[in-house]
């Protein structure tokens, strides 16, 4: 769809809309808040598979064994990984949004810092988690 | 000062219905969870994949079960007060809107009573 076609659809005229959302790239520091969210909402998933878990464990051996092999198969355990990453970053970049809420480092060669410093964050608990889970 | 009632320049709320109880609450438990996650963490990542008998004993440990009951609470509650943001920002239909804030409510108050009362029967055993 070009420019124009959206704006007419929208009853603008042929005026075009800044910053256009089609063409525009979106700062790390946007892209990143974008994933909080959605690493948020996908942990919900995480939650209900914990409380399978749970249940199951109190439940009794035959359930508990069902569960166990479906989060320790290959799908459930990809999915596990995931889930592990999502926490980890919003577990990192949470931190920072409390940092922030404090106060602090909304200038910008600060932001770029804790960006970085956050997915470095992240990748490296997520890693120390893996190995973890795979070795304890 | 403009239109406003008497009653709502006593009570300091607008057209929001509310202050910044939701926002704060939200902050208490981001707080809490990112000192709950870790600790919760190391025992579940250890115990996922282990044995029935094995996963039983460990949060049959007092200690093992307050831990991951409180990492439960203040979790479901963090996500409920999530969603129900996230929920506030896309959602515009009234009708959709309510629906998906019983839903919010309804489940993740479910999902946090069952994994908390789980947690007890295996305690309690």
């Amino acid at each position: 769809m070009s420019g124009s076609e959206h704006g007419a659809a929208v009853g603008r005229g042929a005026r075009p809309l800044s910053p256009h959302l089609q063409v525009y790239r979106l700062p790390l520091t946007a892209v990143m808040s974008i994933l909080h969210r959605v690493t948020g909402c996908a942990l919900m998933g995480g939650g209900v598979a914990l409380i399978w878990w749970l249940v199951a464990a109190a439940s009794g051996k035959g359930a508990f064994d069902f569960i166990n092999w479906l989060l320790t198969s290959w799908v459930g355990g990809l999915g596990m990984l995931v889930f592990g990453a999502a926490l980890m970053y919003h577990l990192c970049n949470g931190i920072r949004h409390l940092i922030w809420d404090a106060g602090y480092g909304y200038e910008k060669p600060e932001v770029a810092a804790s960006n970085k410093a956050v997915l470095i964050g992240a990748g490296v608990l997520s890693a120390v988690l893996f190995v973890y889970a795979w070795l304890a | 000062m403009g239109m406003i009632t008497p009653r709502a320049r006593v009570e300091g709320l607008g057209s929001a219905k509310s202050g910044t109880e939701h926002w704060w609450g939200q902050r208490v438990t981001a707080v809490a969870l990112a000192v709950l996650t870790p600790i919760f963490l190391v025992g579940f990542a250890k115990m996922l994949g282990r044995p029935y008998e094995e996963v039983l004993a460990f949060y049959g440990r007092p200690l093992n079960a307050i831990l991951a009951g409180l990492f439960i609470a203040a979790a479901f509650v963090h996500l409920k007060q999530g969603l129900q943001v996230v929920i506030e920002d896309y959602v515009h239909s009234p009708a959709l809107k309510t629906t998906a804030f019983l839903a919010n409510t309804l489940l993740t108050t479910a999902f946090a009573a069952a994994g908390i009362f789980s947690l007890a029967i295996i305690a309690l055993r």
